[in-house]
């Protein structure tokens, strides 16, 4: 039988997230004491050891990313959490807002401290509003507290933490969206570069990181045990919390150590497939992840063995699709998200999801041709290369999955 | 030309006082348009922004109003249209239709006797299909004026949370 760990979901349920002495009581703060007395180096170096990788999407080196912007030269610096988590099937960032929000915010100001910057905001996305009272009450408080504002903990450093609402645009959570959005315009993206790293939110250096990212690195500071790194294997290495739903009995977010097999998430912890359906499909990291069947079960649930067996870790989202639905419908429900959620502004995305929904409303209608297949193939691979951003470049990931995994679904004449 | 357009189309003063109150709260930073316009569209019985409060928020902030209506027709959460007293928000992503959001939504369509889209007579009611909310876990689900209700499977279930706003 699988456990889930504690681990960056330690402090659930230990102390009331409406009130700083209750935080303190559990040795909230610590990691921030501890962090102002190390060089901001030391700090990635913590990060980059435990081989931390962004829990946004990209899985990019988290230790690497607060060196480089540390590194980037500006009187003034910024630092975003990325509360966006518009992936469909994701719902873990919620889960550590809700429960543990001074972990958060604590993991910001040391993340400020680390790469130099004196603001910080939080971009949460508008659907969650009902958690802004929860964090607006927090960094009041720590305010009140000298937790954030002038010369914190007396170490002559300043941060202060703006909260920021999305409102409803999945395209958001792409960094260039993102900023746009902070910066009071429509969230459309921009080319690159000019980098985030070194134009970002009002063209100042700014670092993204996800509110997962962040949550882990107060922990990490305070590991004297070594638990963390005690945890998964080669670049896997610590815990991951995955976020489980779909046709299973038990939904829910689950924190597992890296390597748990897939199987052991989904029949133990999420309690396998309601009403005894068979599996059709599993989609890992969101809608624009890719989708695998019942082989992905005894794989380890790590960065490189996904990778190897054809999907990836992404958001930490495990969409379970039992037989019930049919791979040609799950494709059209994901590709309505994209189609609903491209911003037009280049033309691979947009008009390669128009062409790519009538294509698959042709099969499910029994009229697609040979050519219509391998236009929809050539659509994925174009969007994949020609997009202006990630959401284009991964629209029609699930799509291209389904063509190796299920290519019975695109034999012309008529497939189900 | 705001100035004047504002003046062409005046709001009472009762909302004009509410909608400095939320000015105030947000600084009178024009970075923060979008938490403005979200709060002020809450002001609203009609839980939309009419074009007499966008130009209203464009003087007093003040900012270009062409700014206000990108973002207004940008943001899935913004409207410039009238909607309802209590828009009835079903996710249409893939979790909820696997959890049969459909039945979710004919339950809806007929308790209420309107379709997506269509205001019910007394201009309570609205129905609007939105993506993943990431109430995923307790799919299908549906958000009403920020809130979240979930595992909406059965009649009952529907009609008690309809209860709740009548
Ligand atoms: C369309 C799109 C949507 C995204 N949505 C999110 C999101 O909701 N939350 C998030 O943390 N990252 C999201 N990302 C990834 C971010 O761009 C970025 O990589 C991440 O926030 C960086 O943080 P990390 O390094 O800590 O993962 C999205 C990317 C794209 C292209
Ligand atoms: S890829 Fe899609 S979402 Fe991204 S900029 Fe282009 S049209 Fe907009
Ligand atoms: S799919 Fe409906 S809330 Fe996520």
């Amino acid at each position: 039988m699988t456990q889930e760990v504690r681990f960056i979901t330690k402090n659930f349920g230990k102390y009331d997230p409406m009130s700083i002495d209750s935080y303190l009581s559990i040795g909230g703060f610590e990691a921030l004491k501890r962090a102002v007395e190390m060089d901001g180096e030391d700090i990635a170096s913590v990060i980059a050891d435990a081989k931390v990788k962004g829990r946004g999407g990209a899985a990019y080196d988290m230790g690497r990313k607060w060196s480089q912007a540390r590194a980037v030269k500006g009187d003034h610096k910024l630092n975003i959490c990325n509360a966006d988590e518009g992936e469909p099937c994701t719902f873990k960032d919620r889960e550590l807002i809700k429960n543990d929000p001074f972990n958060l915010i604590e993991g910001m100001i040391i993340g400020g401290y680390t790469v130099k910057a004196q603001d910080g905001y939080i971009y949460m996305r508008e659907e969650y509003r009902h958690l802004r009272p929860l964090l607006l009450n927090a960094i009041k408080q720590c305010e009140e507290r000298g937790f954030l504002g002038h010369n914190i903990l007396g170490k002559g450093f300043d941060y202060h933490i703006h909260l920021y609402s999305g409102a409803g645009a999945y395209v958001c959570g792409e960094g260039t969206a993102l900023i746009r959005s902070i910066e009071g315009k429509a969230g459309r993206p921009r080319m690159k570069p000019p980098f985030i790293k070194v134009s970002g939110a009002f063209a100042l250096p700014t670092c993204v990181n996800n509110v997962e990212s962040f949550s882990i690195v107060p922990h990490l500071l305070m590991d004297d045990e070594h638990e963390y790194t005690s945890y998964g294997s080669g670049e896997s290495i610590g815990t991951k919390l995955v976020s489980v739903a779909g046709n299973v009995r038990n939904p829910g977010v689950f924190e597992v150590p890296f390597g748990t097999p897939v199987r052991d998430i989904i029949y133990d912890l999420a309690k396998g497939i309601n009403g005894g359906y068979g599996l059709r499909l599993i989609q890992f990291g969101g809608a624009s992840g890719k989708i695998t069947d019942k082989r992905i079960l005894d794989v380890p649930y790590t960065y490189d063995d996904l990778k190897a067996a054809g999907v990836t870790v992404g958001s930490g989202a495990i969409l379970v699709i039992d037989e019930r639905t049919s791979v040609l419908d799950f494709l059209r429900m994901t590709q309505d998200f994209f189609s609903h959620e491209s911003c037009g502004q280049c033309t691979p995305c947009r008009e390669g999801n128009r062409h790519a929904k009538i294509i698959l409303k042709k099969i499910a209608d029994g009229v697609a041709t040979e050519d219509d297949i391998k236009t929809l193939k050539k659509i994925g691979s174009i969007m994949t290369l020609a997009s202006l951003c990630g959401l284009g470049e991964t629209a029609q990931c699930a799509t291209l999955s389904a063509m190796e995994i299920f290519p019975e679904t695109f034999a012309v004449g008529g497939a189900k | 030309m705001t100035a004047e357009k504002a003046q062409a189309y005046p709001i009472g003063p009762e909302l004009a006082q509410k909608i400095d109150h939320v000015l105030d709260a947000h600084d009178h930073d024009a970075t923060q348009i979008v938490g403005v316009l979200l709060d002020v569209q809450d002001l609203i019985a009609e839980q939309y922004v009419p074009e007499s409060v966008a130009f209203y928020v464009a003087q007093k902030l003040p900012i270009k109003v062409s700014i206000i209506y990108d973002c207004l027709t940008f943001y899935a959460a913004l409207s410039d249209k009238p909607r309802a007293k209590f828009p009835i928000q079903i996710c249409r992503s893939v979790v909820c239709k696997v959890n049969d959001s459909d039945s979710l939504l004919e339950r809806l369509e007929k308790i209420l006797n309107i379709g997506v889209g269509d205001v019910t007579y007394d201009g309570r009611f609205t129905i609007e299909e939105v993506p993943c909310f990431g109430a995923c876990d307790i799919a299908p689900a549906v958000r009403i004026n920020g809130k979240v209700y979930g595992h909406l499977n059965t009649d009952e279930s529907v009609k008690e949370l309809l209860a709740q706003f009548i």
